[in-house]
């Protein structure tokens, strides 16, 4: 509605300072300019994952194959370890959650053992998808056996790439706070990171059910 | 404290204390956007210059013995990519949105500095990248602007050891930048505008930049899955886009992959992109009429609302690109209808451009002379559009120069004049000087007259049927003397217009140390950029106090207004207004 009302804004009529918008426009800027960053960010993002999921899907659907070819499909290995990395980044994406609660709180013991946890949790996931990678190749499903381990291996690697940037801030939020930062100065930084954590999760999560149910 | 943003906290500027802090890695969004403006120019005159080697080529077949048919698809391909990518929307978002975000809506800068500055060294080093696959064995790719695989990565391509490679690695890495400078864009847009600068007070600039910043964050993420796929094919052997094929007598390891998917990838990239250009070219323009008639935008609101529309849209027309590439004939249907419904809010758009003209004060001055030029070249440029936005139009004359000739009057040359206009509009603020009128004037006509000369003949000739992207057309029944002739006079025209460019070049150099001291307001223009209280705005833009906006950006020749503009943030008098719109 407000948005509505502000496109519709006749603005040649009413010179004054905000006529119209004044009340609304405090609203939509009660977000830190780091917090609107991040969300356009997460559109980013997803368009880039859908478009992989999209050509994936029409990859699969047989759209190389018009042309008499056969299909190109075989049987894929899919490592039990994908099972406890999965089960890993959600821990991760908890104890983020437990830090933020923590920051909010300001309970520095507390945070300070979310940030660690967290952290520590997302490098024990890469490092699981790394064995996965090696699993795989090991089982004659390396990254040009298949098609489904090349979408595979393309798809982890943008995703870890992913979490490795949010372990960079990460790693600046965790030095502030072990270094002796009050709970306060980091807060807005572990609550962006924990909204970040949450995306990969459930990018991690589509677009491995998408793998999985194909 | 409702405003409070991270532009209104001079102590987030980082003050530049040495040379290289100022000038080198600065944070400061004037100097990244003059950084962007000098690279993408600097790369922008490389791909003239290709430009007219190539029109050399095809006006005289042979004359210069070093342009071989490998070398010709090279320029062609670099002279395509840099100018769409590496100029236009590096020049448009990188140099114009950087400069004018903030000024316009009265922020210091952009909201995140430091990914700013990074933005633009990542860009530089994408352009470097590019620039190396010119040195490279066996040089820059020759698959086309359009990289369509499977010959892109095939054997017998020009480029095919490293010219690839490198292309997708700088095609990848400005996505990276890109994706930088856009978040800074759009987040600075929707947090950092100065008290009172509501959506609907923001010049079209500012909206045609946001729009168009939009578009670049959801189409790039296409055109970066795309380069990441292909480069997965052509050095690991992966099979996303290459089919089963036998090269050069060889079954390769390839198999069951889609040339289509990459088509697609490319394509909902590649059509936005046109609209990235489009868009905040469509705002600078309306700026320019607007202040140069010394009359209020006609429609503003519905300007506004044309260009979100048109951004929206963008996005469901990617596929009348591929009309001869097969799909199901209802899928031609559909990208026919949506391509054609563009045209409403375009026309919307033209036709408010011409009434803010109408009965306005006008000044034709040079910038008001390239906007007007622009309206002439984008209106030619739609129209070849409609045509080719209809099947069974599109089929007969795809591949051929009439395709060459709308394109580069929609979105070569349009978007050029206006870089131009917007150059020449906003020099004195950006330098402080004055440049000098005379070149000015013989700059635009000559370039004017030049690229009708150069691009209407191509309609005709691909009319005949010549075909685009082809070295040498031969000795063929289907081609008449008449299309050499004509080729030979497109060349000459594109030679005079290359050359014309070193006026401009020499106009703005000398005029940055030798111009006259320009006044700070010269056009006495309503927004706020030109309301800083220093010209060069200095860093910060505003000294100690945020400007508040008490108007929108177009009072001009208000009844009863002392002068002729009522800048943005002048209060009201209380005096009631009855302003036509």
């Amino acid at each position: 509605m407000g948005l509505l009302r502000r496109l519709t804004e006749k603005p040649w009529l009413t010179p004054g300072l905000d006529p119209l918008t004044e009340p609304g426009a405090g609203g939509a800027r009660s977000l830190s300019a780091a917090a609107v960053g991040l969300r356009v960010y997460f559109g980013v993002a997803s368009v880039m994952f859908m478009l992989i999921a999209a050509v994936f899907i029409m990859r699969m659907g047989g759209h190389g194959i018009s042309t008499g070819q056969q299909p190109d499909w075989k049987p894929m290995f899919w490592p039990p370890l994908l099972w406890v990395n999965t089960g890993v980044l959600l821990l991760s994406s908890a104890a983020w959650e437990w830090a933020r609660a923590a920051a909010h709180g300001g309970r520095l013991e507390r945070l300070r053992t979310g940030l660690v946890a967290g952290g520590a949790l997302a490098l024990a996931f890469l490092v699981g998808q790394l064995i996965v990678w090696r699993q795989l190749e090991d089982a004659g499903c390396g990254i040009t056996a298949t098609t489904m381990s090349a979408f595979f291996y393309l798809i982890t690697a943008l995703h870890g790439l992913h979490l490795l940037g949010g372990l960079t801030v990460w790693g600046r939020t965790t030095a502030k706070v072990l270094g002796g930062g009050e709970a306060v100065e980091v807060r807005q930084s572990v609550d962006l990171c924990t909204n970040y954590w949450h995306f990969l999760l459930l990018v991690w999560i589509v677009m491995f059910g998408l793998l999985l149910s194909t | 404290m409702a405003y409070s943003t991270v532009a209104d906290d001079t102590r987030a500027l980082h003050h530049p204390k040495t040379w290289v802090g100022k000038y080198v890695w600065s944070q400061d969004h004037k100097v990244i956007a003059l950084q962007y403006s000098v690279t993408a120019i600097a790369v922008g005159v490389v791909a003239l210059v290709l430009s007219d080697l190539m029109r050399l080529q095809l006006g005289f077949p042979g004359a210069l013995k070093f342009i071989t048919p490998s070398a010709y698809l090279q320029f062609m391909t670099m002279h395509g990519m840099i100018m769409v990518v590496y100029l236009l929307t590096a020049l448009l978002l990188g140099g114009f949105g950087n400069y004018m975000i903030p000024l316009m809506i009265g922020a210091r800068d952009m909201v995140f500095p430091f990914v700013n500055m990074l933005s633009f060294w990542v860009y530089l080093l994408a352009v470097l990248v590019l620039m190396a696959s010119m040195f490279a064995p066996g040089g820059p790719t020759g698959a086309g602007w359009t990289l369509y695989p499977p010959q892109a990565i095939l054997e017998g391509t020009p480029g095919r050891p490293w010219g690839i490679i490198l292309m997708l690695a700088s095609l990848a890495i400005f996505v990276v930048a890109f994706t930088m400078g856009g978040l800074n864009y759009v987040t600075t847009v929707l947090q950092a505008r100065a008290r009172g600068m509501t959506l609907m007070r923001m010049p079209c600039t500012v909206w045609g930049i946001f729009v168009a910043a939009i578009l670049g964050l959801l189409a790039f993420p296409a055109l970066f899955v795309a380069a990441v796929m292909m480069m997965l094919d052509r050095v690991i052997g992966t099979s996303f886009f290459m089919p089963s094929l036998v090269s050069m007598g060889q079954q390769t390891n390839y198999n069951g992959g889609s040339p289509l998917l990459f088509q697609h990838l490319f394509w909902f990239f590649g059509h936005p992109e046109v609209y990235i250009v489009a868009l905040p070219a469509f705002g600078i323009v309306s700026d320019l009429i607007s202040v140069h008639a010394r009359k209020n935008l006609f429609g503003y609101r519905m300007m506004v609302w044309a260009i979100v529309i048109i951004g929206a849209l963008s996005m469901f027309v990617w596929a009348h690109h591929m009309y001869v590439s097969g799909m199901n004939p209802y899928f031609g249907f559909f990208f026919a209808t949506s391509t054609l419904i563009i045209a409403v809010p375009t026309a919307i758009k033209v036709y408010n451009w011409l009434l803010t003209l109408w009965r306005g004060d006008i000044h034709l001055r040079v910038p008001m002379l390239f906007a007007i030029g622009f309206i002439f070249t984008f209106i030619h440029g739609g129209l070849s559009g409609l045509f080719l936005g209809n099947v069974s139009v599109d089929v007969p004359l795809s591949d051929t120069f009439f395709v060459v000739g709308h394109f580069h009057m929609v979105m070569g040359v349009s978007p050029v004049l206006v870089i131009f206009g917007g150059i020449y509009h906003w020099y004195p603020k950006i330098t402080g000087r004055m440049w000098n009128a005379t070149l000015g004037y013989i700059h635009f006509w000559v370039t004017f007259l030049g690229v009708y000369a150069i691009f209407l003949p191509m309609h005709y000739l691909g009319f005949l049927g010549v075909p685009r992207r082809y070295y040498a057309l031969g000795e063929t029944t289907f081609i008449p003397h008449s299309a050499h002739l004509a080729n030979e006079a497109i060349t000459i025209a594109a030679l005079i217009v290359g050359v014309a460019q070193l006026l401009f070049f020499y106009n703005m150099i000398w005029s940055f140390f030798r111009g006259p001291q320009a006044d700070p307001n010269p056009w006495g223009a309503a927004t706020l950029e030109w309301q800083t209280p220093q010209t060069p705005p200095a860093h910060g833009n505003w000294g100690p106090t945020l400007p508040v906006v008490y108007r929108w950006a177009y009072d001009y020749s208000v009844p009863g207004a002392p002068e002729d503009f009522i800048p943005q943030n002048v209060p009201p008098d209380g005096a009631s207004r009855h302003h036509v719109t």
